[in-house]
Formats: C-alpha cells, sequence, structure tokens
C-alpha cells in the first residue's frame, strides 16, 4: 500500500508505464516524451521526500518493504550464522543475532526484527521484544567481547513489548542491564537505527561508540501516539506530536543523539531496498575502520563520554 | 552557599507534596478511616490506621533517610533548558516555570550529603509533584553527578525513586539520560561503593528502565506501583484484565524483581544495615591495610 502522500508519484510511474506499452504495442517512438515524464518523476520524488513532515517521516519509518533486520544480516554480511536462544526462557523471534562477516571482519550482529508480512510480523512480534530478547542480545556481547569481535546492532522497534509476561519477567530490568552491558563493552560497537527506534527498547541495543540512523528513521522518547494520547488526551493528535518530539534523523543529528546520518535513495528504503542495504554497509565499514585501531579501555571511555555528555541545561538563574 | 539555598528557599503558600487529600482531617485513601493530617505526617506519611503509604515529600523523604541535620544539598545548580522548543497544550518552559514556583526547585529531583546512621551517603530523591518525577536532561545530570561524586567522596548512593519516566519535553535527550545515568553508576561500582535503589510509588518507564533497577540490593516500598509500561498502556495492549496486585511492590517480590518490600517505618534501618554489610567486605580489608602501613612508618 502507498503511503498518502507517494499517490502522485504512483500515478506518474503508472502513467510511464502506460506510455512505454503503448509506444511498444503501437510501435510508435515516444522515447522523449518518457524521458520527459521520468524526468518529471525523479523531481516530484526529490521535492516530495526532500520536503516530508516529521509525520509523513514517521510513516515511512514504518512503511511495508523497507528493509528489515533480517535483510541486511543476509544482505551486508557475509556467511550470517544466526545463534538462537537466552540460555534461560526461550528464543524471541523479535530479535535475530548471530556472527558474519562484513568486509575483511567478523563481528557480532543484533537486530530488531519486524516482519516483511503480516504472518511473519505476528511472529515477530512487529519487533516488540520480550525481556528474553534482550537476554539473547547480551549473550552476544559477551560472546563479542570473549572473541574480540566488534558489534553492530541494527535498531527498529516500536518500542519493549508492553505485556503481563514480559513485566512479569523483568523488562525494566534487562533493558537497563543491557544499557550497561554495551557502556562495558572491550570492542568497537556500531549501532544503527534503519526503522523505528522505538524508546528504551530501542536504546537498550543503542549503547554504541558510533550511532548511525538512515535519513527516513525515526528514534524517540515515545511514540507520536502515545505522547498525544498524554499530552493533547488524544492519539489523533499524533501528527502535532511528531512535530513536537523532533524524531526525525537530521532533528536527531543537531541534538547529538546520533552521529551520522546515512541518506536513502530518493523515494525512500522501501523502494530501493537493496541500494539502501549498500549504503548501510558502507557506512558501518567506514565506522568500524575508524574505531578498529582504538584500545580496549579507549573503546569503553569514549562509548561512556559519548552517553555522559547526553542532554541540554543551564546554569540555574 | 548551597545549604544557606536550601533554608532560604520561601514557599510557606504552596499546596504540600504529597497525595493525601488536604485538610485537617482526611479520609484514608485505603481503609477510609478518618485520620488527623498531623498524625499522618508525623507518621511518615503513613496511614496509622491501616499502613498504607501516601507518597510524601522530597523533605520529609531526606529527613527520614539522613541523620538530624547532616544533610548537605548539591542539587540547584542547573536547570532545564527547552532544546526541542516543545509546545503541547503550553510551552515547556511555562511548565516548567510553575513547577519551579510551586515546589521551590528547579528540577525533578534534590541530592545531597548525609550521613545515614553514621555512615556517609550521597542521596536522591525524585520527586514525583514536579512534572511528575520525569527525567529529562537535569535529573540525569544530577543522577549523574551525584554519583560520581558519592564514588569520589566514597559515599554510599541511596536513590529513592518516584517517576513516571523519561520527559516527553526533551524528546530523544530525555531517553539518552538513561544511558547517561547508568554510564556515571560505574564510577561507585569501580571503587566497590554499595548502591541501594529504594522504588517508591510510582517508579515506570525510562527510569525503572536505568538507574533505578541497578542497585546492587533493590528496596521497594509496600503497595508502589513499579513498571516500565504502564498497566493501562498494557490493557489497551491485550485487551484483559490485569491480575490483581499486578506491578505492584509485593508482586514484584514474589517474581524475584526486587530484593525486599520495606515498610517506611523500618526503612532508614534497614538501608543502614544493608549498607554496613556490604561495605564491609571492601572497606575493612583497606583499613587493615592503612593500619599495616601505619604500624610499619
Amino acid at each position: 500500500m502507498p503511503l498518502p502522500f507517494e499517490k502522485p508519484i504512483d500515478d506518474l510511474e503508472a502513467k510511464i508505464e502506460e506510455m512505454r506499452a503503448y509506444a511498444s504495442e503501437q510501435g510508435i517512438d515516444l522515447v522523449d516524451e518518457i524521458a520527459r515524464l521520468e524526468e518529471r518523476l525523479q523531481r516530484l520524488k526529490r521535492e516530495t521526500f526532500d520536503n516530508l513532515t516529521r509525520w509523513q517521516r514517521v510513516q515511512v519509518a514504518r512503511a511495508a518493504g523497507r528493509p528489515t533486520a533480517m535483510d541486511y544480516l543476509q544482505g551486508a554480511f557475509e556467511g550470517f550464522t544466526e545463534l538462537h536462544g537466552d540460555r534461560t526462557l526461550g528464543d524471541d523471534p523479535a530479535i535475530v543475532a548471530g556472527v558474519g562477516r562484513l568486509g575483511e571482519r567478523s563481528v557480532v550482529v543484533v537486530g530488531q526484527q519486524k516482519g516483511r508480512d503480516t504472518k511473519e510480523n505476528i511472529h515477530r512480534n512487529f519487533g516488540m521484544s520480550h525481556p528474553s530478547g534482550y537476554r539473547k542480545a547480551m549473550r552476544m556481547f559477551d560472546l563479542a567481547d570473549k572473541f574480540r569481535l566488534p558489534v553492530v546492532t541494527l535498531i527498529d522497534t516500536p518500542g519493549a513489548y508492553p505485556g503481563i509476561a514480559a513485566e512479569e519477567q523483568g523488562q525494566a530490568w534487562v533493558i537497563a542491564e543491557s544499557i550497561r552491558r554495551m557502556t562495558r563493552l572491550t570492542v568497537p560497537a556500531v549501532s544503527v537505527v534503519i526503522g523505528e527506534g522505538g524508546s528504551g527498547g530501542a536504546l537498550a541495543m543503542g549503547v554504541a561508540n558510533r550511532v548511525l540512523i538512515l535519513e527516513n528513521a525515526i528514534y524517540s522518547v515515545i511514540s507520536p501516539e502515545s505522547c498525544a494520547a498524554i499530552l493533547w488526551r488524544d492519539a489523533a493528535e499524533a501528527e502535532k506530536a511528531a512535530e513536537a518530539l523532533k524524531l526525525t534523523a537530521y532533528d536527531l543529528l543537531e541534538l547529538g543523539v546520533v552521529d551520522r546520518v546515512i541518506d536513502e535513495p530518493v523515494g525512500g528504503a522501501h523502494k530501493s531496498r537493496e541500494e539502501t542495504v549498500r549504503r548501510v554497509r558502507d557506512a558501518v565499514l567506514q565506522e568500524l575502520a575508524s574505531l578498529s585501531s582504538q584500545t580496549p579501555d579507549a573503546l569503553q571511555e569514549q562509548r561512556r563520554d559519548r552517553f555522559r555528555s547526553q542532554g541540554r541545561f543551564r546554569d540555574a538563574a | 552557599m548551597a545549604l544557606e539555598r536550601w533554608f532560604r528557599r520561601n514557599r510557606p503558600t504552596r499546596k504540600e507534596d504529597d497525595n493525601a487529600p488536604a485538610g485537617l482531617w482526611l479520609k484514608c485513601e485505603a481503609c477510609n478511616a478518618q485520620i488527623y493530617r498531623k498524625d499522618l505526617v508525623a507518621n511518615a506519611y503513613v496511614c496509622p490506621e491501616c499502613g498504607h503509604h501516601y507518597r510524601m515529600p522530597v523533605e520529609a523523604r531526606v529527613e527520614l533517610l539522613t541523620d538530624a541535620g547532616t544533610f548537605e544539598p548539591w542539587s540547584g545548580e542547573i536547570e532545564a533548558e527547552d532544546p526541542l522548543g516543545f509546545v503541547d497544550t503550553q510551552p515547556y518552559p511555562e511548565r516548567l516555570e510553575k513547577n519551579r514556583q510551586k515546589h521551590g526547585r528547579p528540577d525533578a529531583v534534590q541530592t545531597g550529603a548525609g550521613l545515614l546512621d553514621g555512615q556517609p551517603i550521597a542521596l536522591v530523591v525524585m520527586d514525583f509533584f514536579f512534572l511528575g518525577g520525569s527525567m529529562g536532561s537535569v535529573v540525569g545530570e544530577e543522577i549523574a553527578r551525584a554519583a560520581e561524586r558519592a564514588a569520589a567522596e566514597r559515599r554510599s548512593l541511596v536513590v529513592v525513586t518516584a517517576s513516571g519516566g523519561a520527559r516527553m519535553q526533551e524528546g530523544a535527550l530525555s531517553l539518552m539520560q538513561m544511558a547517561k545515568t547508568t554510564v556515571a553508576l560505574e564510577a561507585l561500582s569501580a571503587r566497590r561503593l554499595p548502591y541501594i535503589s529504594v522504588l517508591t510509588d510510582p517508579t515506570t518507564g525510562g527510569v525503572t528502565a536505568s538507574f533505578a533497577t541497578l542497585g546492587d540490593v533493590i528496596y521497594a516500598e509496600p503497595g508502589a506501583l513499579i513498571s516500565f509500561a504502564g498497566p493501562r498502556v498494557i490493557q489497551q495492549t491485550i485487551k484483559q484484565e490485569l491480575p490483581e496486585g499486578f506491578q505492584r511492590s509485593e508482586f514484584l517480590l514474589e517474581k524475584g524483581m526486587v530484593d525486599d518490600v520495606v515498610p517506611r517505618k523500618a526503612l532508614k534501618e534497614r538501608v543502614a544495615a544493608t549498607i554496613r554489610l556490604l561495605r564491609a567486605g571492601a572497606d575493612e580489608p583497606a583499613a587493615a591495610k592503612e593500619a599495616t602501613r601505619a604500624a610499619a612508618l
């Protein structure tokens, strides 16, 4: 399903297709006309995507067809070997993890996995993990430290799951532990927000030396819908909340919450999956290369300083 | 200077910062007994009839958990900015200013140093009545500074939480405070200094999912709501009735998530005893080594 603001783009694409079909059917030369329309299409895409409102970016970040963690694990990492289970309660499908090769390096990779269709979405619990998922992630961080392998995390979750079992099993506790576990990593860590960075459930995977974000991904303290329900007492005010929360990639770059924005192909990641995966791969490779010469102590210190200095305040009047 | 500010503050007209109904007499929300407000206050905001724990003002909490006259405030040097230019039904700076006026502190936390049964501690008390005790940059920074200063001065850390979670009005910067406070606690761990977390009603969201649950020992006050997601959010998600006592202290004790449920009246003694027991291991050999060195000289 196209996003509402994509309709003119889709219409134009359909028109070009129609014209192509007509040209070949009738054996007439419409090359110039088609080229002109193609040009107009590119311009339209660029104009649309350069001027998305924050709420529209939220919709792109959640769009069906956007590459999921698994698309990166399979597309960007050679020989990705998935590892399962938290060794205590089970295996949470909302978090996928394992080892693979990225360029010259072996890396440990952990990703939050939404479904690529309804069936998988139900299996993956829409990317909302239970405590078990965070425990699995922490196992991976142990593995990374032990074998001196860099950590790559891919963030894409509406949030940690708000359910009875999740609470009983200590959802808050494991998020706090996972944050602490990441601050203690002695290897390079790079996080990429690939879709939705939903609150504490996202941060639990995001305490890295470098935090990257895709151009149309979001990262927020609360979903616009929940924020609207609390502050405006109406979830329908989500659009206003999205504006107020400053949750887009470039907002977050300005706030110092992320270090780098990875531009998406024109038209959004959901329209150019392979190219997006390639861009993320290149960016992560660059960041890992820049971190590779640092000592374990220096890596830990840089990561701690990075997060210790987050926030804005002034001397009291 | 800081001490002066603590006492100089004038707020005679403000309402009590607790959740007990106003008036000379009040009806206990738990047992319906008529109680004299003065008795409730004298009883550390615990209903003298049924033991129901009311939320208590920060000053009373400080008094409860430090030896008389030993508390020296640390916080209050910094105040919030409006990094997002956040406006909901009113601008964030206005909300802040109203709360500052009403509660007499720059933000939703009080930190400071004191003695707890003679032992040096740093005390952090969150103020639920200040914007729901929400954690923005200032709350995060004050807690981080308190943890680091406690470590530098070899004090144990006691944190009393009461918070709705991360503060929406500072967006992702509030979220980052979860990592910031966690990082700062490492200074205490490195020096083997105890961190006791006391969870009070309510403690939810990003506060629960960061420093609140990272205590070496975690105590909870009776009947406190302690959660990641609030009960309403869960109910909306799963569309089922929640079990009796769900997310309350006693329930969490049963699930293994807190070390004990400690009534307010016993809290000071319990925290002091716990710190004494925990510190014995790291402190005594150091003391013994110091004595040996002194003897050798």
